[in-house]
């Protein structure tokens, strides 16, 4: 897909006015906040379910290659043939290999954020292969021209429902329907035939069983059953980091997936799909391939971003967001939106191209406090900066302007002195007409004052007047 | 027991008198209160802007001005956050001064945190008992998720003659200032601190109270804006001390 991340900042600006977005947001927010809230009191030990999942999550990533191994032995055994890709050009080749291979003009699709890394619809379309979106939002933005989504997990988020209502009469040349029922059944409709007659279906995967070579799919329409299972040939793609070592531990990270996700105790959908059809078996693909995509992720393995391999993409960090729940998805101009999104696009596609995204950010850590796998985000975030500095990809301004300021605080006299001097000409600021007490424009820091005052200073530092006050203490 | 005062350079050029409502209680909690004239910074403006040798010159610092002290406190959760949760970090190469740096993070506490869990304060001064006020509370983020500062204000804020707490939707939430956040991205840092201030005016409070003057400065900003004139703007510390020695 492509990167549009260095425009941060002016479409967030842009989104903070999007009336039908700050809607929904607004709406999406107590949703997805309070059902989790509810949801993750329902385990005995929350606290303790996330530290086990940490933990068995950071045991297959120390030993990614020998996971992996044993993933493809597993998998292989039970008929699959498992692929690798380096990148996004490589999924949309190996995928267009097999759609040959199998003479596929047609694939379904349940929802995979690595075929949307790679831009895999576009290029399946170029090869003549016509890719379908069947998970309702995903389909929405397919026929929307390709739209990116706006969240992990429901990539609709920014839409009302009269846009989606104009936009299936539209592409769909039936009445607009109002109703959502009514809109989803006429999308049912439209994608039944889809189903029956692709030749293959193409699906992401939330984790890869290494013990038994199984994928899992946690889903909350029936269309990935439809997917993986009717075409002849099934196509997963995901990335290298989803393998995890059992059954057990799945079960472990299902307890806190949905809760974090949705604030479901499970998806309405979870299906662990293990190998090819069997003889006298009566569904299952004939033909089961895994594309395993680095992308970025091997060169994270044991280095200071490797906690962020962890992520099961549950979005709970997104829908916790200050500045997520202000701009939406969109603005973050890429695949992964919100503060996962933050660290994963500069790591994915480049710090150079992403300036503003780890920037972005208060260090709330709201975030870090509800991430299922205890993914310290904000030292992330940091982290990030660090090499931003290191690698001068800061405005000079800005880094001449700290670098001032900490030779300054390591000088107590002239700091001092600075600060004398600097409150007093920010009182002065402050002195037009009724008001003394704030500033309205303030030329230092022009964006503070965009959208509030700044509130004036006293007018004398806490150290001057303290030194009087010592003063008069001793010799009172 | 002698405490260090550590000001925060945000107290010490904005409004000192936060820092004198934070000598006093300090000293009516019977603290031997030192003021080391040199402290200026806790380093946090460079720490979260990625310039760690800067950070860590600043904490190497503050290490020497108040290392000898029995405690450090901060009108502050997130500057006294900086110096317990990440100084220890910063020097993690140098084994020895790591230890002293791990010394200093365990001795250094938040204002409203130190009263209530080291000091075992009683004796508030402030008293609202002439001006019955309703007041709310916001949980800045580095006190409430660095340090556990939840129950501690609130305790203490119970203690006061005329006081009631009116508890706004969403506290805990972050009021959109994160430092070099605010006037870096001045458009989204205001539109979060105005949803801070609709859930502050819900409440019908007269005053919102915290413990860290950045969201202070970044909710009293936006509330004028916003045309509130009315809703007062409180560090706990000067909401702990008003009105103190009236009966
Ligand atoms: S970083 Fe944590 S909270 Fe965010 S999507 Fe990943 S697992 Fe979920």
């Amino acid at each position: 897909m492509e990167i549009r991340s260095m425009h941060f900042k002016a479409r967030a600006g842009q989104k903070l006015t999007d009336v039908v977005l700050q809607q929904n947001l607004k709406k999406g927010k107590s949703k997805f906040v309070d059902m989790r809230a509810q949801a993750i009191v329902e385990i005995d030990d929350f606290e303790a379910t996330r530290v086990a999942a940490k933990v068995l999550r950071d045991r297959t990533l120390d030993n990614l290659d020998l996971w992996l191994e044993q993933f493809e032995r597993q998998a292989t055994a039970r008929g699959a043939s498992v692929l690798w890709a380096k990148d996004g050009a490589e999924i949309c080749q190996l995928t267009i290999d097999i759609a040959r291979r199998h003479g596929v003009t047609k694939a379904t699709k349940s929802k995979s954020m690595l075929s949307e890394e790679a831009g895999l619809n576009q290029a399946l379309e170029a090869a003549g292969i016509q890719p379908v979106e069947t998970d309702l939002g995903e389909y929405i933005l397919q026929i929307n021209g390709n739209e990116p989504p706006s969240h992990i997990i429901a990539p609709v988020f920014h839409k009302s429902k009269e846009e989606i209502s104009a936009l299936f009469a539209r592409i769909h040349r039936r009445p607009a329907l109002t109703d959502i029922q009514a809109l989803t059944r006429e999308a049912r409709e439209i994608l039944r035939p889809h189903f029956l007659d692709a030749g293959m279906g193409i699906s992401g995967g939330n984790f890869l069983i290494a013990e038994t070579g199984s994928v899992a799919l946690v889903t909350n329409e029936g269309n990935g059953r439809m997917v993986t299972t009717l075409p002849k040939v099934h196509v997963v793609i995901t990335g290298i980091e989803k393998v995890i070592a059992t059954l057990e531990d799945l079960s472990t990270l299902m307890r806190l997936l949905p809760r974090s996700a949705t604030g479901q105790s499970i998806s309405n959908y979870f299906s662990v799909l293990t190998g090819v059809k069997q003889p006298g078996e009566s569904d299952g693909p004939e033909h089961l391939y895994f594309i395993l995509v680095d992308s970025g992720r091997a060169d994270m393995v044991g280095g200071d971003f490797a906690e962020m391999l962890r992520c099961i993409r549950c979005g709970a960090c997104m829908n916790h967001c200050p500045v997520y729940q202000s701009v939406g998805g969109h603005a973050y101009g890429w695949v992964y939106p919100g503060p996962m999104g933050s660290i994963l696009t500069p790591l994915f596609t480049g710090l150079e191209n992403s300036l503003d995204l780890p920037q972005a950010a208060t260090l709330c850590n709201q975030c870090g406090v509800v991430c299922p796998v205890k993914i310290p985000l904000p030292d992330l975030l940091r982290k990030l900066r660090e090499q931003q500095m290191e690698r001068r990809l800061r405005p000079l301004v800005e880094r001449l302007a700290l670098k001032a300021w900490a030779w300054l605080a390591q000088h107590p006299r002239l700091y001092a002195l600075g600060a004398k001097l600097g409150v007093r000409y920010l009182k002065w600021l402050a002195h037009d007409g009724a008001r003394n007490d704030r500033i309205r424009v303030l030329g230092l820091a022009p964006e503070w004052t965009l959208g509030r005052d700044f509130p004036a200073p006293e007018g004398k530092t806490f150290r001057e007047l303290y030194t009087s006050y010592a003063a008069r203490k001793e010799n009172p | 027991m002698r405490v260090g005062l550590f000001v925060t350079c945000l107290v010490d050029m904005m409004r000192p008198r936060i820092g004198f409502a934070t000598l006093k209680l300090l000293e009516d909690a019977g603290c031997e209160v030192v003021v080391p004239q040199t402290q200026t910074c806790c380093g946090q403006p460079a720490y979260n802007s990625g310039d760690r040798a800067g950070a860590r010159s600043l904490a190497e610092k503050l290490l020497a001005e108040f290392e000898d002290c029995d405690y450090v406190v901060a009108p502050s959760g997130s500057c006294a956050g900086m110096v317990r949760t990440h100084y220890a970090d910063l020097v993690a190469d140098d084994p020895a001064l790591a230890r002293r740096m791990a010394a200093l993070s365990a001795k250094t506490y938040e204002l409203t945190d130190f009263l209530v869990n080291v000091a075992k304060f009683e004796h508030i001064p402030g008293n609202y008992a002439g001006h019955p006020i309703n007041l709310t509370y916001h949980d800045a983020c580095a006190g409430l998720r660095e340090l556990g500062v939840k129950t501690q204000p609130r305790a203490l804020l119970a203690q006061l003659p005329g006081v009631t707490l009116s508890e706004m939707p969403g506290a805990e939430e972050c009021c959109g200032f994160g430092g070099a956040f605010s006037v870096k991205f001045g458009e989204i840092s205001a539109a979060i601190a105005e949803k801070k201030c609709d859930s502050i005016r819900a409440t019908g409070a007269a005053a919102v109270v915290s413990g860290d003057l950045g969201c202070l400065l970044n909710i009293e900003g936006k509330l004028r804006r916003m045309g509130d004139e009315a809703t007062r703007v409180l560090h706990i510390a000067e909401a702990l001390t008003e009105f103190a020695g009236e009966s």
